[in-house]
């Protein structure tokens, strides 16, 4: 049995009267390639920013690698070794691609190195992602594939454990998406641990070790890729009755 | 010799400062600089807050004033020397500041720089009601007779606002190249992002609210000596809040050269236009070079420069 990385235990999110999440647990293995699944509305997202810290959960708890991060602000989690992607990028306008990746490798190096010249890891960063070409371009002047590339790329260059890929394929064309997911499992070869959000069932399921499904806040269904697939509360969600 | 020569800048800065008050005479050029130099402070301290992290103050005059006025009481109360007034204005502006800071917790863009202008009006309306600082009809402030090594108070007054201008600048550069504004800078470009990429965006507001505020009200504190006098309408004049704003949007809000040449061509301008033309022109000149600059160089007179050198290499 591999060891667990994060474990979330009973989580509950509400947005006034509206119940985002409700009583979500799972658990995320070392080196694990975890699938996250779910028609719109069902929670993802919610439950990936409750995961990094952009928001509070109204209950349960969080513990990765042994330590409670519950009630930890998000920069805390990043430095742990939990970093996401934006579902809408969200790239830093106004600095290159390189300065975008060096605002990660330097916040989460310790303190008395965060003046260092990271360039050189910022580069081996871009060139693992395909993206080197526009090191030095502004990052509001990159195409939708260059910006998934660079929010990915910048979530990697926090150095993480966990890596969280929120629908990092919408909208990419079907070569497109097999450039991510060729990058995806390269990173999980390297021993990071992945969650990844899509709806491109392809994709997940060829990637994913494991499958977590969510409907209206609450997970229906877990299992391999195969038992998913045949999952009748899963076909129920996504069809109707 | 490359980290030395900044510092250099700085030194020489002071010392020609110092020359000068050995050989000019003139009252009315130290009056003049002292406004621009205090400009240089005010737009300086207003960039790091609203330039490198991207939140716009408008209450520069309820720091300013701060400044003024708590320089006022301790002078009053119990006759503080200078440098003790100095200090005493930049920290209670400066935990102002702090406070600032954690209202950026629940506010943001348009509705944060609202509360900046509430937060003058408030202040304004508590000094107009306090009798012990002069209240509404203001109070009087009697320059001491002589000053240690100047030979007017004018002069003396002229070295305190070039040293605090030096060193608002000097912070400044120091903040922007390192990674404290790298920081800032991807909080104006995108809060959640930077937080969730490990900068602690929280503590970095607060340094940059607290270091702005407690710049601006330094900036306050010899305003009454240079006056003469200390009354609630001047010291927390609305030009405050518009020139520290227009002076980095002139010259460009991403470097700490930006507010030094905003607030040297502005200021300038507004000295010359106030002698020679109308004191009330003033504000006048200021929207009209600001509409002008955000239409057409909204990266201020740096960001065109930059543009135009970067053409002529391409």
């Amino acid at each position: 049995m591999a060891t667990t990385l994060l474990e979330v235990q009973h989580v509950t999110k509400r947005f006034g009267g509206f119940q985002a999440l409700t009583d979500v647990s799972l658990q995320v293995h070392q080196g694990e390639c975890l699938g996250l699944i779910g028609p719109n509305g069902s929670g993802k997202t919610t439950l990936i920013n409750c995961i990094s810290g952009v928001l509070r959960t109204d209950g349960g708890s969080m513990r990765f690698r042994d330590m409670d991060i519950t009630t930890l602000p998000a920069h805390r989690r990043t430095r742990l070794g939990i970093a996401r992607s934006f579902q809408i990028p969200k790239p830093f306008t106004s600095m290159t691609v390189l300065e975008n990746l060096c605002i990660p490798l330097a916040y989460t190096a310790p303190i008395q190195d965060r003046g260092a010249d990271m360039t050189a890891e910022a580069m081996a960063i871009l060139q693992l992602i395909g993206l080197e070409a526009k090191a030095h371009m502004r990052s509001a002047h990159l195409t939708l594939i260059e910006l998934r590339k660079l929010e990915l790329a910048r979530a990697m260059a926090a150095r993480p454990r966990l890596l969280i890929s929120d629908e990092a394929m919408a909208g990419l064309s079907s070569a497109e998406v097999d450039e991510i997911l060729a990058i995806l499992t390269a990173l999980n070869a390297r021993g990071m641990s992945i969650i990844m959000i899509e709806h491109i069932m392809r994709a997940v399921m060829r990637f994913s070790h494991r499958i977590i499904v969510l409907d209206a806040g609450r997970t229906i269904a877990e299992g391999t890729p195969e038992e998913i697939v045949h999952n009748t509360a899963v076909e129920k969600a996504y069809l109707g009755e | 010799m490359k980290r030395a020569w900044p510092v250099l800048v700085a030194l020489s800065i002071l010392g020609v400062g110092l020359l000068l008050t050995g050989v000019m005479e003139n009252r009315y050029v130290y009056f003049a600089t002292y406004v621009i130099l205090q400009y240089i402070v005010l737009a300086t301290a207003w960039n790091i807050l609203g330039g490198y992290t991207g939140y716009v103050n408008f209450g520069t005059p309820a720091f300013f004033a701060m400044g003024a006025y708590t320089a006022t009481f301790l002078m009053l109360a119990c006759k503080a020397p200078f440098l003790v007034l100095l200090l005493a204005g930049g920290l209670i502006s400066g935990l102002l500041g702090l406070g600032l800071g954690y209202l950026t917790l629940r506010l943001k863009g348009v509705f944060f720089s609202i509360a900046t202008l509430a937060l003058t009006v408030v202040l304004q309306t508590l000094i107009i009601n306090w009798e012990f600082v002069g209240g509404a009809k203001g109070i009087s402030i009697i320059r001491p007779a002589t000053i240690l090594f100047f030979s007017s108070y004018s002069k003396f007054l002229f070295m305190v606002m070039l040293c605090l201008a030096t060193g608002a600048v000097a912070i400044a550069r120091w903040i922007e190249r390192s990674w404290i504004g790298q920081g800032l800078a991807a909080i104006r470009d995108n809060e959640e992002a930077a937080e969730c990429m490990g900068v602690p965006t929280l503590k970095l507001k607060i340094l940059a609210t607290t270091l702005s505020g407690g710049l601006m009200g330094m900036a306050g504190v010899p305003f009454p000596w240079h006056v003469t006098l200390i009354e609630p309408g001047s010291a927390f004049n609305l030009d405050y809040a518009v020139n520290s704003l227009a002076m980095p949007m002139i010259g460009g809000t991403t470097t700490w050269l930006g507010p030094l040449v905003g607030a040297v061509l502005l200021g300038a301008a507004q000295q010359v236009a106030t002698v020679t033309i109308s004191s009330e022109l003033n504000l006048l000149i200021v929207g009209v070079v600001l509409v002008a600059f955000v239409i057409l160089a909204p990266e201020g007179l740096v960001g065109l420069v930059r543009r135009l050198v970067k053409r002529e290499h391409a």
